[in-house]
C-alpha cells in the first residue's frame, strides 16, 4: 500500500485516456505507414536500383560493343597492313623480275649488236684482206717484175709465191702472240 | 478551429490572477497545474487540449506522409527530393543504420510513423496558438513506450523463443556465481529500467521545456507589462527577448527527443534481435 499514498504528480497520466489514445493513435499512424507509406517508397526504390542498374548493365553493352568494334578495327587495320606489306613485296619482286628480265634483254640486244658488229666487221676485213691480197699481190708482182726486167703477170709460179709470202705474214704474228 | 486555443491562451496568459493573495495584479507562478487540461470542448473532461492535439498531430502525420508518397517518382523533384530526405532520415539513418540491412524493412513503418508523430507533437508547443508540447502529458508518452515495449520484446521472442528471456537476462560468459548478481540487473535494465526512462526521458524533457517557457514569457510579461519600477521592465525586456534563444532552445529539444526515442526503439529492437548481449 505505501506505493499508493506517494504522490507521483505529473508522473501518473491525469487520464487514462491519454495512454489509451497514445496506443491508438500510433496503431492507427503505424498502418497507414505500412500500408500505403512505405510500400510506396520502397517501391520507387525497388524501381530506382531497377533503372540505375539497367543503365550500368546497358552502358556495360555499349562499352562491350566499342572494345568488339575497336577490336575489329584493329583486326582490319592488321589485315590491311599486312596486304600492304604484301603488295610492296610482291611490287619489290616483280621490279626486281623486271629489271633481270630488261637487263637480260639488253644483254641479249647488245650481244646481237655486237655480233652483228662483228659479223660486219669480219665481212668488211675478209672483203679488204682479199682485195689487199689481190692489189698486194699484183703490186708485188709488178714491183718484182720492174726489178728483174721481165713480166711476170701471167706466171702462176709467181702469184702463188706471193700468196705463201702473205700466209707466213699472217701466220708469224699469230705464233709469236701465242709465245 | 478557433476553440483550440480556448482552453489553452486564457489560462496562461491572464496576468492579473492569483498570487498577489487575492488582489489584482498578483503573477501566478508556472507551475504542473499549466499541464492539466479538463474538457473544452463539450464532451467528456479527458476530450482536452492534449487529447485534441494527439488526434490533430495523428491527421497531420498521415496526410502528409499520404501527400508525400503520392506519385514518387524514379527521378524526383524538389518536393520529392525533400520527402526522400525526411524518409531517409529515419529509414537510412536508423532503421538500416541500427537494425542492418536483413531485419530494417520490417520496422521502417513503425519508426518513421513514431518519429514523425512524436516530432509534430513536440513542435505544438512551439507553435502559435497551440503552444502546448502534447508529450509533457506522461499518459501518451507511456503509450508510446508500452508500443515500443511490446515491439522489441515480441521481436526477440519471435527471433529466438523462449532462449530471447535467457540471452536477455544472461550475457554469454559470466561465471555462475555471478548469476545471482547479473540476473536482477539485467531483468532491471532491460524489462524495467529501459521503459521508464524512453518514457520519463521524453515526458521530461518537454515538461521542464514547457515549463520554462512559460516563465520566461508569461513572467517578462507580467514585470513588463504590470510590474512598477524602471528595474522590472527591463528585466521584463530582456526575459521576452531571451525567450526567443529559449524557444530555439526548445526547438532543438523537441527535435532531438523525437529522435532519440526513434534510435532507442530501433535500439532495443536491435538487442532483442542479436544472438546474445
Amino acid at each position: 500500500m505505501p506505493l499508493l499514498e506517494i504522490n507521483l504528480g505529473p508522473l501518473l497520466p491525469h487520464y487514462a485516456s491519454e495512454i489509451v489514445m497514445g496506443i491508438l493513435l500510433m496503431i492507427v499512424i503505424f498502418v497507414v505507414m505500412q500500408r500505403l507509406v512505405v510500400p510506396r517508397f520502397e517501391q520507387m526504390y525497388d524501381e530506382r536500383r531497377a533503372a540505375i542498374e539497367g543503365g550500368m548493365e546497358k552502358a556495360e553493352a555499349a562499352q562491350r560493343e566499342a572494345e568488339a568494334a575497336l577490336e575489329q578495327y584493329r583486326a582490319q587495320l592488321a589485315d590491311a597492313r599486312s596486304e600492304a606489306a604484301r603488295i610492296r613485296e610482291d611490287a619489290k619482286n616483280q621490279g626486281a623480275q623486271i629489271l633481270a628480265e630488261m637487263r637480260e634483254e639488253a644483254q641479249a640486244e647488245s650481244e646481237r649488236i655486237r655480233a652483228q658488229a662483228h659479223a660486219a666487221i669480219e665481212a668488211e676485213r675478209g672483203q679488204v684482206v682479199a682485195q689487199l691480197r689481190a692489189e698486194v699481190g699484183g703490186l708485188a708482182t709488178t714491183l718484182a717484175g720492174r726489178i728483174v726486167g721481165e713480166s711476170l703477170d701471167d706466171d702462176e709460179r709467181a702469184r702463188r709465191t706471193v700468196e705463201r709470202f702473205i700466209a707466213d705474214l699472217e701466220s708469224s704474228p699469230a705464233e709469236s702472240e701465242r709465245v | 478551429m478557433g476553440g483550440l486555443t480556448v482552453p489553452g491562451v486564457p489560462m496562461r496568459f491572464p496576468v492579473p490572477m492569483e498570487t498577489g493573495h487575492g488582489e489584482e495584479g498578483g503573477w501566478h507562478t508556472p507551475s504542473l497545474e499549466d499541464f492539466e487540461f479538463v474538457g473544452g470542448f463539450g464532451g467528456p473532461d479527458w476530450v482536452n487540449k492534449p487529447f485534441i492535439q494527439a488526434v490533430l498531430a495523428a491527421v497531420i502525420v498521415i496526410v502528409l506522409w499520404l501527400l508525400a508518397s503520392r506519385r514518387l517518382k524514379v527521378v524526383p523533384g524538389k518536393l520529392q527530393f525533400l520527402n526522400e530526405y525526411f524518409y531517409n532520415f529515419i529509414r537510412n539513418g536508423v532503421a538500416l543504420e541500427v537494425l542492418g540491412q536483413h531485419d530494417f524493412r520490417r520496422y521502417v513503418p513503425y519508426l518513421v510513423g513514431l518519429f514523425s508523430f512524436i516530432w509534430v507533437n513536440n513542435l505544438m508547443g512551439l507553435f502559435p496558438l497551440l503552444m502546448f508540447p502534447t508529450f509533457s502529458n506522461i499518459g501518451y508518452a507511456w503509450g508510446l513506450v508500452f508500443l515500443t515495449y511490446v515491439i522489441y520484446n515480441v521481436a526477440g521472442v519471435a527471433r529466438h523463443g523462449m532462449k530471447y528471456f535467457k540471452n536477455s537476462l544472461l550475457p554469454a560468459g559470466v561465471p555462475w556465481p555471478l548469476w545471482f548478481v547479473i540476473i536482477p540487473i539485467e531483468f532491471l535494465s532491460n524489462f524495467v529500467i529501459r521503459p521508464l526512462t524512453l518514457g520519463l526521458r521524453l515526458f521530461g524533457n518537454l515538461l521542464a521545456g514547457h515549463l520554462v517557457v512559460l516563465v520566461f514569457v508569461t513572467g517578462g510579461a507580467y514585470l513588463l507589462f504590470q510590474a512598477d519600477g524602471a528595474v522590472n521592465k527591463v528585466a521584463g525586456g530582456a526575459s521576452l527577448i531571451f525567450s526567443f534563444a529559449i524557444f530555439a532552445l526548445e526547438l532543438l529539444v523537441s527535435s532531438l527527443q523525437a529522435y532519440i526515442f526513434t534510435v532507442l526503439t530501433a535500439q532495443y529492437v536491435a538487442s532483442s534481435l542479436a544472438e546474445d548481449h
